[in-house]
């Protein structure tokens, strides 16, 4: 419709849109968070839907404790290995649509801790992310922005053709595998259909190439 | 008609098989649950309501900084001890400072020694209200306790962040003084919080201590006596709520505390109600402290001049360093074999040690006790697990 | 109070215990008691028990892993050299077996003094690794020691409760402990150096560029 003739019939008192515009209105506007802090991070989610930030301004200060009343994953701290089954399982108990921000160096990457034997380097190994935030811990307002983000995402969603979202669409899958503990490691390592090794441009054959000898 | 009929005989239970009465029920709390403390598992068994077992299980945030500590520089693990218990960043570096102090045989400027003092109070008046915040929030009290109390932290915040740059994780300390001066007109500003915050306590007072709700969910509820706070190596607040004198401000007098005069609050009879009021009783010590310190700081320098940051080798040989932080005693244990990094580093976690009673004040209590009881520990999963 | 004066009063109340004072030339002065394996809850009671000692707490617990190291020694050997019986020397390299550790920090909440510091050895750090529990005088090593189970790998006998604490149940490996490698996970930075560089060269090689 012709976005001229919308806003003439808007001061007219008639409202029209899309079903498409409509569905994603709803979803945007009414995300709600896990009830779920993993370490530092989770004391600035916790500082976010104080007064101070109010995330209740954006429409999701419905912290659920329960994953099947959730939308929205936000891993707000360092993933462990021991941990990550039960992020991955959480997730999965989770109803489509959901999204997950990652929030905080560690969820990225591992962070500072990335060098721990018992650290995941970054919960997206297992399951598909939607934002990630920077930062140790971010701020608050870093969250708010990813929020923001997130909406945005979510109203140029297109609910069919190709890039339609994965709720829409059957055959994308909406579970991902649960790692299991091996004797020294995660078993698989990573989820090799969400996330392969970056691919790094490194020469073998040099021998002293580490510049400090 | 039927369809009435097939719904009773839904929701009617099934008589067990193997027994009935006397069954327990086997509840794993966590790692993910509703109460505010992380990512903390416990295997309890229920005899209907009461707890008959209960086996924390830790390991859920074990990001191995001990091990990461063996390979980095003296220096370069102090922004890792923010991490540990993760709402008093100040506190962590302090006790990391002190064994490295002790180690290499540092002295501290007596500025520095005040900026510590100050930040450190500071530190544990925020830790103190957002415990019981979160305490009542666990307790059902949805909100408005735990809104006060973020209320007054982010205040603290404020400071911590025009002080040392970021709100959280400060990295503030480093050994042989601080990093960072107060920037203009910090001092007043601390002041102007400091002095409000006696009239927040009280406004916090009114709201919760007379709640008739409150004593009835805290008193004698998850009672530890003296004996075994003492045997179990109980710390903090905790062990004082149980009746022990026992303050490592008063008993090391590490610092400069012996200039202060404070009180060190007690408890009686060891319940959850009595580790809440010694904590509020401690906030209050805390805000003389703060007023003695802020009162006396003297001009100087902040940081040891003979200490050389970069390129920090102690001589061989082994320090234990320790302090009062607002969860119990922190501890470093820290070998050097003369090299750039410590050959062994250890930390002496309070949250974890406090844990070894959780059993002991749980069992024949209501399952819904076990949250308030967690709540009263104050502990932090990044330092239980570390 | 002096860590001599202990340790004779040690000497003298629990018999044959042998007891060794492990010096700390670092400022603090922390220096430490070693205590054989046999008699270590008899000293350790004692010192938790004695009126004028009462060291009721113990308030840090933890294990250190001391790696056998390679001894060089100089060995006269003789042999025939070019037809002639000649005396040489040769450098004879033996790997010593090494040792885990477990240091007790104790003061007293009732004198309010301290610390004292003990320490235990195992014998080696393969298979003779048992030192006994001294949670059964002071509760506050339970978790501990647990700890040091778990990472370390000492087996503490007569511990009530003896799992892993920290990592799962089906871990093999002791991950503390210095020869311990971590599983091949690292994530390779953009711009790599040094010992990041050394380990994407060494994923690279074992898994042919993937």
């Amino acid at each position: 419709m012709d976005e001229k003739l919308k806003v003439e019939l808007g001061k007219q008192g008639i409202f029209t849109t899309t079903l498409q515009e409509l569905y994603n209105w709803g979803r945007r506007n009414s995300l709600w968070p896990l009830n779920f802090g993993l370490a530092c991070c989770a004391i600035e989610m916790i500082a976010t839907t104080m007064a101070r930030y109010d995330l209740a301004r954006f429409g999701a200060e419905v912290f659920r404790p329960s994953p099947r009343q959730a939308d929205l994953m936000i891993v707000a701290g360092t993933i462990t290995k021991k941990m990550a089954p039960q992020v991955v399982r959480l997730y999965n108990q989770m109803a489509e649509p959901k999204y997950v921000i990652s929030m905080g160096a560690c969820a990225i990457s591992g962070g500072p801790f990335k060098q721990g034997y018992n650290v995941l380097k970054g919960i997206d190994r297992y399951i598909p992310v939607d934002v990630h935030i920077p930062g140790c811990p971010p701020r608050p307002e870093a969250l708010i922005d990813a929020f923001i983000t997130l909406q945005k995402q979510i109203d140029e969603q297109q609910l069919t053709g190709v890039g339609r979202p994965r709720h829409l669409d059957p055959d994308a899958p909406s579970e991902f595998i649960v790692p299991q503990f091996g004797p020294h490691d995660l078993e698989p390592p990573q989820n090799p259909d969400v996330w392969r090794p970056p691919l790094v441009n490194i020469s073998l054959a040099g021998k002293n190439e580490s510049g400090n000898d | 008609m039927s369809a009435t009929t097939a719904a009773t005989a839904h929701f009617t239970p099934k008589p067990s098989t193997d027994g009935g009465e006397g069954q327990l029920l086997e509840v794993s709390m966590g790692p993910q649950h509703p109460s505010t403390h992380g990512v903390f598992r416990m295997d309890v068994a229920l005899d209907g309501e009461r707890v008959v077992k209960l086996k924390p299980v830790f390991g859920y945030l074990h990001r191995n900084h001990e091990k990461i500590a063996e390979t980095e520089t003296y220096l370069g693990s102090m922004p890792y001890t923010d991490r540990l218990d993760y709402l008093c960043s100040i506190t962590n570096n302090w006790a990391y400072a002190l064994a490295v102090e002790k180690l290499a045989g540092i002295q501290v400027p007596e500025r520095a020694e005040y900026l510590r003092v100050i930040t450190g109070e500071l530190t544990r008046l925020q830790n103190h209200t957002s415990v019981i915040g979160f305490l009542l929030q666990d307790m059902g009290a949805s909100g408005t306790p735990l809104m006060y109390a973020f209320r007054e932290r982010e205040k603290v915040l404020d400071l911590f962040e025009s002080l040392t740059g970021s709100r959280m994780m400060c990295n503030y300390m480093r050994f042989g003084g601080c990093r960072a001066d107060m920037p203009a007109g910090w001092l007043q500003q601390a002041q102007k919080v400091v002095e409000a915050f006696p009239r927040f306590l009280d406004e916090f007072e009114r709201l919760l201590s007379g709640n008739e709700i409150l004593m009835a969910r805290t008193q004698g509820v998850g009672v530890l006596s003296k004996e075994l706070a003492v045997d179990a190596g109980i710390t903090g607040p905790m062990l004082r709520g149980s009746g022990v004198n026992y303050d490592i401000r008063k008993v090391d007098k590490y610092g400069i505390y012996e200039r202060f005069s404070f009180k060190v609050p007690l408890g009686e009879h060891g319940d959850v109600y009595d580790r809440y009021m010694v904590r509020l009783l401690e906030m209050r010590e805390s805000v003389k402290i703060l007023q003695q310190a802020m009162r006396d700081v003297p001009p100087g320098p902040i940081m040891d001049a003979k200490t050389k940051l970069r390129g920090f080798r102690p001589k061989a040989g082994e320090a234990y360093g320790r302090i009062e932080s607002p969860k119990g005693e922190l501890g470093f244990y820290l070998i050097s074999d003369g090299s750039p990094n410590p050959y062994r580093y250890r930390v002496r976690p309070p949250s974890l040690v406090n844990l070894t009673v959780l059993e002991d004040m749980c069992l024949g209590q209501n399952v819904a006790d076990i949250v308030v009881i967690l709540g009263s520990i104050d502990f932090i999963l990044g330092e239980v697990d570390r | 109070m002096n860590l001599e004066t202990i340790k004779s009063e040690i000497e003298a109340n629990v018999p044959g215990c042998r007891l060794e004072i492990v010096p700390n030339n670092s400022p603090s002065g922390q220096h430490s008691l070693l205590i054989d394996s046999e008699t270590a809850l008899t000293v350790a009671r004692f010192l938790r028990d004695a009126a004028h000692l009462r060291f009721d707490y113990c308030s840090n617990v933890t294990g250190i892993d001391w790696p056998g190291k390679e001894i060089s020694e100089k060995v006269k050997i003789k042999k025939i050299l070019d037809g002639v019986e000649q005396e040489v020397e040769e450098i004879q390299k033996t790997q010593s077996a090494g040792h885990l550790e477990a240091v007790y920090h104790l003061y007293s909440m009732e004198k309010k003094h301290g610390p004292v510091i003990l320490r235990m050895r195992t014998e080696d750090r393969a298979d003779r690794i048992h030192l006994p529990s001294l949670t059964p005088i002071w509760r506050s090593a339970e978790f501990q020691e647990r700890e040091i189970f778990d990472l370390y790998g000492i087996v503490f006998d007569g511990h009530p409760d003896l799992r892993r604490i920290l990592m799962w149940d089906g871990f093999e490996d002791h991950p503390m402990r210095r020869d311990y490698v971590e599983p091949d996970d690292y994530e390779y930075e953009p711009t790599p150096h040094d010992a990041v560089l050394q380990k994407a060269k060494q994923h690279l090689s074992e898994t042919g560029g993937r």
